[in-house]
C-alpha cells in the first residue's frame, strides 16, 4: 500500500474489499515523465517605460493542477548568450510567465527556465533573448484617447452652446428646490445650519460638487446674516471651503461677516471625526443639516443624530451604499449623479451645464456599448472579449 | 386604552425603546451562547480551497486594511486566514496600508504566528505602511522594495531570507486582501487587473455585495464578507468556538428583531392609516 | 492675473496628467513620480494647517470661556499628549508594553470600535422609522431586504431548513445577490 498521501497530493480513498481497509492512490503515479518547460520566449514589455522583460514558457509535463508533480520554475538570466547565467527568481507551480523588471534599456538579457522536481531541476535547451525598450505611445489605450478626445470636443461645443445663450435643460430635483426653503428656515429659527463636506479628498467628483454647494448655500447665508458651520475631515478640504465661504461672504456684501472658526478641521479619523460633528449637532442644535460629498460607514450616525436633533437635512453623495441610509434618515437624497447635477443646477454656469449634458451623452453611447456587448456575447465569447479588450485598452 | 391608540403609540415609539432591546438581545446571546449552525458558501469554500491546495513553503501575500472600528469583523477573518496559511507552512507576506489600524495588524500577524512557531523574516515578512494605497499596489506589481525597501521594524527587505527570490505578485500564489476600505478597488485594478495576481477579497458585510460582481467576472477567485464569512473560514479550519462563530447568534438574534420592528412598524402605520391617523 | 495665474498653472498640470497616461515614456513616468511626490509632501504640510486650525478654534473657546470649553481642553490636551507620547517613545510602534500602545489598544481602539457598534442601533432605529410599504417599489425593497437580511445568517436556514433545496432563504438570498444586485452594481 502506498504511505498515506501528504495534504496537497491529488489522491483518491479507495475501499479494499478482501481486508476491510482503506488506502490512498496517488495521481502522481500516473503523472508524465519529468521535462523542462518548452517553447521559451522573452518579449520586450510592451507599452512601458522601458526596463522590463515578459518571460513566458509553456509549463512542463504534469503541472496541470491534477498531477502536482511539478513543484515550480526557476528564472535564469545573464547578460551573454552562452554563460554567466545566475538565479533571478523561483515561481511556484502553474506559473507560465515572469515580468523581469528594473532593467536596462537597449541592452540585451538572455534567460534560461527551468522545472524543479522533487530530485532535480531539468532546464529548456532554447535560450530566450530580448532588449528591453521604452515606448512612446501606449498603443492599447488609442480607444481611451479618441474616446477623451471626443468627449473633450463635445464638452467644448456644448459649454459655447451655453455661452451663447442656448438652452441646456437640467429636470428639477427635489432636494435641490428645498436648500434655499431650509436655509430660510434656519434664518426664522435663529440657529445655524451645518454643512459637512464629506470624508472625501479635494480630488473627488463628489467632494468638488459639494464645494460649488456649499457656496450657493454660504451666499444665501450670508444674505440672511445666518450662521454656517463647516468641520473638515480633509485639512486640503478645510482650505479650500475657508476659500469658497470667504469669497460668498464677500460677494454677498458681507467680508466682515465671515469667521474662519466656522469652517474648521477636525482630524482625518472616520469616527472620531462623526463623534465631534454629532457633539456639534447636539450642542448647537443647528436648524439644517447639509451632508455633500462622499461618506461611509459614519453617514447613518450623522444622520440619525441630526434627526434626534431636530435638524432638516438634505444629504447628497455618490457612495451607493451609503444612499440607502441616507433614504432613511434624511429628509431630501441627492442619489448618486443628482449631486453633480445639482451644482450646474444651482449656479446656471455655461461650463457646469456644457459638462452635465456631454456626461449625459456619454452615458447614452456606454449603454448603446453595453447592450452591442451583451448581443455580441450572446453569440459568440470570444468576439465579445476581443471587443471588451479592444475597449478597455492596458 | 383603546387598541388603536397602541398601534399610534407604536407607530410613534420613543427610539430608546428600540435602542434597549436591541442591547439586550445583541448582548443576551453572549452571556448564555447556544451555538447556531453556519453554511459554508461557495465563495468562501474557493478562498480555502485555493489556500488548502498550495504546497508548503509557497509564498502567499495576505495584505490586511482595517481598523479598530472594523475590527469586529475583520479581525477573526483575518485571525483564520493566518492561521490557516501557517498551519499549512505557507510563507506570509503581508502589508498594513490604513494607518489607523498599522498596530492592530502587526499584532493580529504576529500573534498568529507564534501560535505556529512562525518566525519572522523566515515565515512570515510584515512590509508595514505606507500613504496613497494606490501608488503602493501599482509599486508592488514591480517590485515589494520599490514602496518598502525596508519592513515595518526596519530591517533591509534583502536581508530577510524568506524575501529571497521574492520580487512581486507574480512570485506568490495569491493575495488574500481582508480590507475595510474602498482601497480594495485599487487591489482588483492593479493586483490583479495590470498585473494578474489571483485575488481574493475579505469585506465587511455592507460592502460585500459590491463585490459579487468581480466575483462573477473572475476577477477574484474568492469573497469572504462580514462575520459570517469569518464564522465560515473558521469552521473550514476546524476552530468552531472562535469567536466569529459564538457571535454569530448575537448577530442572528439581531437581525431578527430589526425585521420584526420593522414588521410591527408597518402594521402600525397601517393601521393608523386605517384610521385616518397616518 | 490672481485668478489667470493659478488657472494656467492649474490646466497645465492637469492636461499633462491626462496625457502622460498615453505616453509610458520614462521620462514622463519620471515626472509623474516627481509630481505625486509632491502631492505627497503637500498633503503633509496641509496636515500641518489642520492642525494649527484645530489649535486656533479650541484655543479660542477656551481663552473666552464659552460653553463647550471644556471639551475643548480635553481635546487639546489628547492631541497634545498622544502626539509628545510617540515623539518621546523610540519604539512606540513596536514595544507591546509601552504606554503609546496601551492607549491604543485600551482607548482609541475601543472608543473606535464603539462609535462603529453604534450603527446597530442606528439602522434598528431608522429601519423602524423609515421601512414602510408605502408603494409597491417600497414593498419590492422591504421584502427583498428581510430575504437578504436573514439570509446572511444562520437563523434563515434554522427557519426554512424543511424547504426543498433551492427554496431556502438563503438559497433566495443568494439569488437576489448574484442576480439583480450584480446588475445594479454592474450598471453604478
Amino acid at each position: 500500500m502506498s504511505n498515506p498521501a501528504s495534504a496537497g497530493d491529488s489522491a483518491a480513498r479507495l475501499r479494499d474489499p478482501d481486508t476491510e481497509g482503506e488506502y490512498r492512490f496517488s495521481y502522481r503515479a500516473l503523472a508524465p515523465d519529468p521535462g523542462p518547460p518548452a517553447a521559451i520566449r522573452a518579449v520586450d514589455n510592451p507599452n512601458d517605460e522601458g526596463g522590463k522583460i515578459v518571460v513566458s514558457w509553456e509549463k512542463a509535463p504534469g503541472d496541470n493542477g491534477i498531477f502536482d508533480a511539478v513543484r515550480g520554475y526557476l528564472v535564469r538570466r545573464s547578460e551573454y548568450s552562452d554563460s554567466g547565467f545566475y538565479e533571478i527568481t523561483r515561481l511556484p507551480m502553474g506559473s507560465g510567465a515572469f515580468s523581469d523588471a528594473s532593467l536596462k534599456n537597449g541592452k540585451s538579457y538572455y534567460y534560461r527556465v527551468g522545472s524543479i522536481y522533487p530530485g532535480d531541476t531539468l532546464f529548456a535547451t532554447e535560450t530566450a533573448e530580448a532588449i528591453p525598450e521604452p515606448q512612446l505611445f501606449h498603443a492599447k489605450r488609442l480607444v481611451v484617447l479618441i474616446s477623451m478626445l471626443l468627449f473633450t470636443g463635445a464638452a467644448v461645443f456644448l459649454i459655447t452652446h451655453a455661452r451663447k445663450g442656448g438652452d441646456l435643460y437640467v429636470r428639477p430635483i427635489a432636494g435641490i428646490s428645498a436648500v434655499d426653503e431650509a436655509i430660510g428656515r434656519a434664518t426664522e429659527m435663529g440657529r445655524p445650519i451645518l454643512f459637512v463636506p464629506g470624508l472625501g479628498e479635494a480630488s473627488r467628483v463628489a467632494t468638488i460638487a459639494a464645494f460649488t454647494i456649499l457656496g450657493r448655500v454660504a451666499r444665501k447665508v450670508a444674505e440672511y446674516q445666518t450662521r454656517i458651520i463647516v468641520p473638515n475631515y480633509d485639512p486640503v478640504v478645510m482650505t479650500i471651503c475657508q476659500e469658497v465661504v470667504k469669497e460668498a461672504y464677500a460677494a454677498a456684501g458681507h467680508p466682515d461677516a465671515f469667521d474662519t472658526k466656522d469652517v474648521y478641521f477636525i482630524t482625518q479619523d472616520q469616527f472620531p471625526f462623526t463623534a465631534s460633528v454629532n457633539g456639534t449637532m447636539l450642542r448647537e442644535k443647528p436648524a439644517t443639516n447639509f451632508y455633500m460629498g462622499m461618506f461611509y460607514a459614519e453617514s447613518l450616525i450623522l444622520a440619525e443624530t441630526g434627526f434626534a436633533s431636530g435638524s432638516i437635512q438634505i444629504a447628497g453623495t455618490d457612495q451607493l451604499i451609503q444612499i440607502p441610509f441616507f433614504v432613511a434618515a434624511c429628509d431630501y437624497t441627492l442619489m448618486g449623479e443628482e449631486l453633480y447635477a445639482a451644482s450646474a443646477y444651482l449656479s446656471h454656469e455655461p461650463q457646469q451645464l456644457g459638462t452635465l449634458k456631454v456626461q449625459d451623452w456619454g452615458k447614452v453611447v456606454s449603454i448603446a456599448l453595453m447592450l452591442i456587448g451583451s448581443t455580441l456575447y450572446l453569440f459568440s465569447d470570444r468576439a465579445a472579449s476581443m471587443l471588451t479588450e479592444w475597449l478597455i485598452g492596458g | 386604552m383603546t387598541s388603536g391608540g397602541i398601534w399610534f403609540r407604536l407607530a410613534n415609539l420613543d427610539r430608546r425603546w428600540v435602542y434597549l432591546v436591541i442591547g439586550i438581545v445583541t448582548f443576551l446571546p453572549i452571556i448564555f451562547y447556544i451555538g447556531v449552525p453556519v453554511s459554508i458558501t461557495p465563495e468562501v469554500q474557493a478562498v480555502y480551497r485555493k489556500i488548502d491546495s498550495l504546497s508548503p513553503g509557497t509564498v502567499i501575500m495576505v495584505p490586511m486594511e482595517f481598523g479598530p472600528s472594523t475590527m469586529a469583523e475583520l479581525e477573526p477573518m483575518a485571525r483564520a486566514v493566518l492561521r490557516h496559511c501557517f498551519s499549512r507552512d505557507l510563507k506570509i507576506i503581508s502589508t498594513a496600508l490604513q494607518i489607523e489600524g498599522v498596530i492592530l495588524m502587526e499584532k493580529v500577524l504576529r500573534e498568529s504566528a507564534a501560535e505556529y512557531g512562525g518566525k519572522y523574516g523566515e515565515d512570515y515578512v510584515f512590509l508595514g505602511y505606507k500613504p496613497y494605497p494606490d501608488i503602493v499596489i501599482l509599486n508592488m506589481g514591480e517590485n515589494f522594495r520599490k514602496p518598502f525597501p525596508r519592513d515595518y521594524y526596519g530591517n533591509n527587505l534583502d536581508d530577510l531570507p524568506m524575501m529571497n527570490g521574492v520580487a512581486n505578485y507574480s512570485n506568490t500564489a495569491c493575495i488574500v486582501n481582508i480590507n475595510s476600505t474602498s482601497g480594495v478597488d485599487y487591489w482588483i485594478n492593479y493586483a490583479n487587473g495590470r498585473y494578474g495576481a489571483d485575488l481574493a477579497l475579505g469585506v465587511t458585510a455592507v460592502i460585500a455585495t459590491d463585490y459579487y460582481a468581480f466575483l462573477q467576472s473572475n476577477q477574484i477567485f474568492g469573497l469572504m464578507g462580514g462575520l459570517k464569512g469569518a464564522a465560515e473560514y473558521e469552521r473550514l479550519i476546524g476552530r468552531r468556538k472562535d469567536i466569529a462563530n459564538r457571535s454569530m447568534t448575537s448577530v442572528s438574534v439581531a437581525h431578527l428583531f430589526i425585521i420584526l420592528f420593522i414588521v410591527v412598524g408597518n402594521f402600525a402605520y397601517f393601521i393608523n392609516r386605517g384610521k385616518g391617523r397616518a | 492675473m490672481r485668478r489667470e495665474v493659478p488657472l494656467t498653472i492649474v490646466f497645465v498640470c492637469g492636461a499633462f496628467m491626462a496625457f502622460q497616461y498615453f505616453v509610458p515614456h520614462y521620462v514622463s513616468a519620471a515626472v509623474y513620480q516627481y509630481a505625486l511626490n509632491w502631492t505627497i509632501i503637500i498633503g503633509i504640510f496641509t496636515l500641518a494647517v489642520g492642525i494649527g486650525s484645530l489649535i486656533h478654534v479650541h484655543y479660542d473657546r477656551i481663552s473666552r470661556r464659552k460653553s463647550t470649553w471644556l471639551y475643548s481642553i480635553v481635546t487639546l490636551a489628547g492631541l497634545s499628549f498622544m502626539a509628545v507620547l510617540g515623539i518621546l517613545s523610540p519604539n512606540a510602534l513596536t514595544d507591546s508594553q509601552g504606554l503609546f500602545m496601551k492607549m491604543y489598544f485600551y482607548v482609541l481602539s475601543p472608543v473606535q470600535a464603539t462609535m462603529f457598534a453604534l450603527l446597530a442601533f442606528f439602522i434598528a432605529s431608522a429601519a423602524y422609522r423609515a421601512f414602510r410599504a408605502k408603494t409597491v417599489l417600497a414593498t419590492l425593497l422591504l421584502l427583498s431586504a428581510v430575504i437578504v437580511m436573514l439570509g446572511r445568517v444562520p437563523i434563515g436556514d434554522m427557519i426554512s431548513g424543511w424547504l426543498p433545496e433551492g427554496l431556502r432563504i438563503s438559497d433566495v438570498a443568494r439569488y437576489i445577490l448574484d442576480y439583480p444586485n450584480t446588475a445594479a452594481k454592474r450598471a453604478r
